[in-house]
């Protein structure tokens, strides 16, 4: 008879927990995708193959308007944000330590800390004054706040990038007389492009998903894809819902998984 | 250090200041900024239609927890707002409890993987870990409604005969942030398995030790530092959530961040709001204080 091997690091029950918490993940997100091709109007009952449900969230005008709204603020909110992580990481990474580095490094992660719904409070106060003050009513309020809470986002894959990186490469271009512009542009920008580009997309995507500071910060009219997803929720729930959390997440998965091929470690 | 020396040293850390300063304006005027105002808030009138007047009073801090009775003058406990208070904090308990009971085991299967594997299934915790909250929230609901996935199946199959009327209550709430929040739970937790040396079990076994005896004596006291990052990433965004008791809890069960947004939207108590945003941050501040040490002592291998 064929003894069982003892595994050593097997613990009974684990396996089968573990699998168990896989399944529940995937399959709450599994069911919104596969109701989200349902002809019917049910969530939960399948009634067969359909895809007017993207076809009638493609020409729904309020759904259009905040798709171009979502996209506007990410990117704006992800070329900013990432501008400045960038000037920051530089700042912040492959130089002795100076006086008031780990405030800099404090503050840039900052909105990973605080409750969203405090920032948020805190903003449509702010913002509600410089409304009144100024009469400006724009997008300008929610690419601002965007672009504050990305930050730290765009920030991490550069810094991790740069500390990877080490010096002798600009010091050799130094040495060859190139100015500290050209170095930068030439030698560290190339260097640094993957992490950039990685900083940049998670900005992105942390942009596009945000709910919160965009429901107390936008003025009227002014609904994203997530806050007018959560509108929709007062009414009756059909799958059109589903079909633009499908889309939305099939373009988080692309995009991830290029950031995830952007910074993998090469062994 | 010479005199050339301590001007390079100088001019680096000019350098690194001049760089960080566009990110910290920005994070100042749109992200740090804003909490002074909450603050000074907390301390005005509420006035009648919501907004203050700018008048000092301290009524913002004391109806937190108490209420002034309008005909005596006297104040007495506000037991709505405590029951909100032991709602949040035991959903939010439980929801670490329920994410460390499902969470660890996950971790440690993910841990104990061939190399190969191990990085798909880390990336199976990843996505969900990085995919909308409000989407994830939408998901859950959709299986846990009246007339969701969970009760057509159970009605279908023929175990229970009435659809089971989870929504909109405080288990609704628990089950969708355990959802959202377990990769929390499992990303610290699988960093600290992963550096444990698996030659301590064999030790333990060697020395006669059950299975038990090497899970409660030797793996969890060596990811103790793992488990308490994992359980305070689960329980600071617990206590501050917004969205999931929003939209699973209904109106009625209502958590800190649904009551916060109550006093600035129909409970035109902006003091009040601000207060209860400053408490918020300050135990939000408290636990992440934690965390860090517990990281700090995680990564110490001596430690």
């Amino acid at each position: 008879m064929a003894e069982r091997r003892f595994e050593i690091s097997r613990i009974p029950g684990f396996a089968t927990i573990a699998v168990a918490t896989f399944v529940m993940l995937y399959l709450p997100i599994a069911a919104l995708v596969t109701f989200s091709f349902n002809a019917g109007n049910s969530v939960a009952v399948w009634e067969g193959f359909s895809l007017h449900w993207y076809a009638d969230a493609w020409n729904n005008q309020a759904v259009k308007d905040a798709t171009a709204r979502s996209l506007i603020i990410a990117v704006c909110a992800a070329v900013i944000s990432t501008t400045v992580a960038t000037l920051a990481a530089m700042g912040t990474t492959r130089r002795a330590r100076f006086r008031g580095d780990t405030f800099i490094y404090v503050a840039i992660n900052q909105p990973l800390m605080v409750p969203e719904i405090v920032t948020a409070v805190a903003l449509m106060i702010l913002f509600g004054m410089v409304k009144e003050a100024t009469g400006y009513q724009g997008l300008g309020y929610l690419i601002l706040a965007h672009s504050a809470f990305c930050i730290p986002f765009a920030y991490l894959p550069i810094r991790a990038r740069l500390e990877g990186m080490d010096l002798s490469l600009e010091t050799a271009a130094g040495d060859l007389y190139a100015t500290p512009w050209q170095t930068f542009r030439h030698v560290t920008l190339p260097l640094l492009g993957p992490g950039i580009l990685a900083g940049a997309m998670l900005a992105f995507v942390i942009s596009l998903d945000d709910v919160i500071i965009t429901e107390f910060v936008k003025s009227g009219g002014q609904d994203t894809l997530p806050t007018y997803m959560l509108g929709q929720l007062r009414r009756t729930m059909t799958p059109e819902v589903n079909a633009i959390s499908t889309a939305l997440l099939a373009l988080t998965v692309v995009l991830l998984t290029i950031f995830f091929l952007l910074t993998r470690k090469r062994d | 250090m010479s005199a050339a020396e301590e001007r390079l040293a100088r001019q680096s850390a000019r350098n690194g200041w001049l760089l960080s300063v566009p990110a910290l304006l920005l994070l100042g005027v749109a992200a740090i900024g804003p909490l002074a105002v909450i603050f000074v808030y907390s301390f005005l009138t509420p006035g009648q239609y919501g907004n203050v007047v700018w008048e000092f009073s301290l009524d913002g801090w004391i109806s937190i927890l108490f209420t002034r009775d309008i005909f005596e003058g006297t104040l007495g406990l506000a037991d709505a707002h405590l029951t909100i208070f032991w709602r949040s904090v035991s959903l939010s308990i439980m929801t670490t409890v329920v994410a460390f009971a499902l969470g660890f085991p996950t971790a440690w299967f993910i841990a104990t993987r061939p190399a190969k594997q191990r990085a798909l299934w880390l990336f199976l915790i990843t996505i969900p870990f990085w995919t909308n909250l409000l989407i994830r929230t939408f998901a859950i609901m959709e299986v846990i409604r009246a007339e969701g996935v969970l009760n057509t199946a159970l009605l279908w199959i023929g175990i229970i005969d009435t659809p089971l009327a989870i929504i909109y209550t405080d288990v609704a709430v628990l089950i969708g942030m355990a959802y959202v929040y377990l990769p929390l739970m499992v990303l610290p937790l699988f960093a600290a398995i992963d550096r444990f040396d698996m030659r301590l079990l064999e030790a333990g076994y060697d020395l006669y030790a059950s299975r038990w005896q090497v899970l409660r004596r030797v793996i969890l006291p060596i990811v103790k530092p793992g488990i308490v990052a994992g359980s305070i990433l689960v329980f600071v965004p617990s206590l501050g959530a917004y969205v999931t008791p929003r939209v699973l809890g209904g109106g009625k069960n209502m958590m800190i961040g649904n009551f916060i947004e109550l006093q600035f939207l129909a409970g035109r108590n902006w003091p009040l709001g601000a207060a209860l945003s400053v408490t918020l941050l300050v135990i939000v501040t408290a636990a992440l204080l934690i965390y860090v040490r517990a990281a700090n002592r995680g990564s110490n291998p001596h430690g």
